[in-house]
């Protein structure tokens, strides 16, 4: 997957986590929690999400680099990039 | 449906959930959405644990429903359903009556800045800090500090604001003034921001939906299927027996009391025994009495407020709450909007209640002592509902043995475990392979929320180790 794709994954996911809210106008630069009603429940469908649909696992201890857009393709980029 | 028994059940699951309260009943369908086969046991014929009903003549009692906080609308739209979700509405009618004030509020943020500013005649500034203070409070920078110490730094000796933020959390589940402080802060932010919801159908819809929700996910649901011990080979959880029956899985997530599920169910051997005497120095929190009163087809209860937290102790005091003396009484008046299209009322007369104050009576003073409490509570509901003795045509009573009797929790316990037990529940998997808990633990993990939620990051982790 190249980057563009794993940011339109995740964006996928949080969109399915939070039906209401509008994905549009993401600031890629800026925390998620900053943007988005998003609190501690939601980031572990995140994680769980990112398991069943791509076998990726996040251990807690890198929890916060789902912070930013940015920092969550970043971060996923190494796991994902051969899928 | 749930079928009874474990006839017919699959020799291998991916997860066996034991016990089917809030906390396994949600973990059981995040794990069955995220793919995993799930085998959920229930010991009793009905599912919901605490959050239960029953049906006596025409009426039906809802015994855990008296309100949860705004938070339950998108735990349950998340992980239940929208159309389950949907049903949750507001209570507004939350009223107080004790030596001290009497006041209505509909216990929202907005409305109790109000009520301190004006009615209790604190500065803005002391009231903006406190919900500051309490909204910030999380575990990372924990000063150790207990519930009456807050308040006294906020509100220095004004023992009825204490009784006002207090008092209802203190029903909600258990906890008194020695408690941590950030264990209150955490449920009366969650509490506070919104007001007090309920569930329109009552409990006996809500729990029917989430049924119907599980079996469309795949869970295989039992009832009636006692666990009576959880397997372990010397390395990590295999399964459990069952009535009787051995049945493998790859992981065990047990809804039951923690310390049932650590101390009985489980194999010797499993734990260390560090971790062994530190789960039975897990102190248990209180239980409940409840008096259910049924109205008579055809009569009616004018709007006297959905919440009443009544007392007749001139202070709060959580002893005096705790006692079998009962000072203090929340009743429940559910009217016929709650179950629509049934022109119904019951009230529901719920105290804190110790285990050991009901343990040993004889069957004769038992029977004697539920008389009285029946009697006393139909007393002081006549302060609110003046005919209330000739309306009504169904009085019973619960005790701390009935809930031990449905639920098997330790001495009743209607909220779980104190603060210790939230270590031990969360760091059980590492101790012992394959082994989750999941429900009600310190405080911050119970209700009908907590619960739930909990069921969640318990089922996060359950998916974490059964691997990808
Ligand atoms: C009187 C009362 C009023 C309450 N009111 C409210 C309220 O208004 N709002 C709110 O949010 N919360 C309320 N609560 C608290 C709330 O109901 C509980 O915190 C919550 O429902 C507990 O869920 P749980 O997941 O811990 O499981 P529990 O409800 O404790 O369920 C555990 C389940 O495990 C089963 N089980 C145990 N052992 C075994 C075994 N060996 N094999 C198979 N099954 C087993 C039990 O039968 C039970 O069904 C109230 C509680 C009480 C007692």
């Amino acid at each position: 997957m190249t980057k563009e794709d794993i940011s339109q994954a995740v964006i996928d996911i949080i969109q399915e986590i939070l039906p209401d809210e509008d994905m549009g106008g993401l600031d890629q630069e800026k925390p998620l929690r900053d943007q988005l009603e998003l609190d501690s429940m939601d980031f572990l469908d995140i994680v769980m999400e990112l398991r069943k649909r791509y076998s990726v696992e996040v251990p807690e201890k890198d929890y916060m680099e789902l912070n930013t857009l940015q920092s969550t393709v970043q971060y996923l980029q190494p796991k994902m990039e051969s899928l | 449906m749930a079928v009874r028994g474990v006839k017919g059940v699959k020799d291998k699951y991916d997860c066996i959930v034991i016990g089917a309260g809030l906390g396994g009943l949600t973990c059981a369908n995040r794990l069955a959405r995220a793919g995993r086969s799930v085998l959920l046991l229930e010991q009793h014929s009905q599912l919901g644990g605490l959050a239960t009903w029953f049906r006596r003549k025409n009426h039906i009692f809802d015994v855990a429903l008296h309100g949860f906080p705004v938070g339950m609308i998108k735990t349950v739209r998340k992980y239940w359903s929208k159309d389950i979700s949907g049903r949750i509405v507001q209570l507004k009618g939350i009223r107080f009556d004790n030596p001290q004030f009497q006041l209505q509020t509909t216990y929202d943020k907005v409305d109790f800045i109000k009520l301190l500013t004006g009615r209790f005649k604190v500065d803005q500034q002391t009231v903006d800090n406190f919900f500051a203070h309490v909204r910030a409070m999380n575990f990372y920078d924990d000063d150790g500090r207990t519930v009456g110490e807050l308040f006294e730094e906020f509100f220095p000796g004004r023992d009825d604001i204490v009784r006002l933020l207090m008092e209802p959390i203190t029903y909600a589940n258990g906890s008194t003034l020695n408690d941590p402080a950030i264990s209150y802060g955490i449920v009366f932010s969650n509490f506070m921001s919104k007001g007090v919801f309920t569930f329109i159908g009552g409990t006996d819809l809500f729990i029917n939906m989430l049924e119907e929700e599980l079996v469309k996910n795949g869970v295989d649901v039992r009832t009636k299927a006692l666990v009576e011990r959880i397997i372990y080979d010397g390395d990590k959880i295999t399964g459990v027996v069952v009535n009787g029956e051995t049945i493998r899985a790859g992981s065990v997530v047990s809804n039951a009391n923690l310390k049932t599920t650590l101390l009985d169910l489980l194999d010797d051997g499993a734990l260390s025994g560090k971790f062994r005497s530190e789960t039975e120095a897990v102190r248990i929190n209180n239980s409940s009495s409840q008096v259910y009163i049924g109205i008579k087809e055809g009569e009616k209860i004018e709007p006297i407020g959905d919440l009443l937290f009544t007392s007749v102790a001139e202070k709060f005091d959580t002893a005096k709450m705790l006692s079998k003396d009962v000072t203090s009484r929340t009743f429940s008046v559910y009217y016929p909007e709650l179950r629509p299209g049934q022109d119904k009322y019951t009230i529901v007369s719920s105290s804190n209640s110790r285990y050991e104050d009901w343990a040993d009576l004889s069957e004769e003073q038992y029977q004697a002592d539920k008389k009285a409490l029946a009697e006393d509570t139909l007393d002081r509901l006549e302060k609110y509902v003046p005919n209330i003795r000739s309306i009504h045509d169904h009085l019973e009573v619960a005790t701390p043995r009935t809930f031990k009797r449905y639920t098997l929790h330790v001495d009743g316990s209607s909220f779980g475990t104190k603060f210790e037990g939230l270590p031990i529940s969360q760091d059980l998997h590492k101790e012992v392979a394959g082994l989750f808990h999941t429900g009600s633990v310190a405080i911050i993990m119970s209700g009908w929320l907590g619960a739930a939620n909990y069921g969640v990051i318990v089922a996060n982790e359950v998916d974490r180790y059964l691997g990808v």
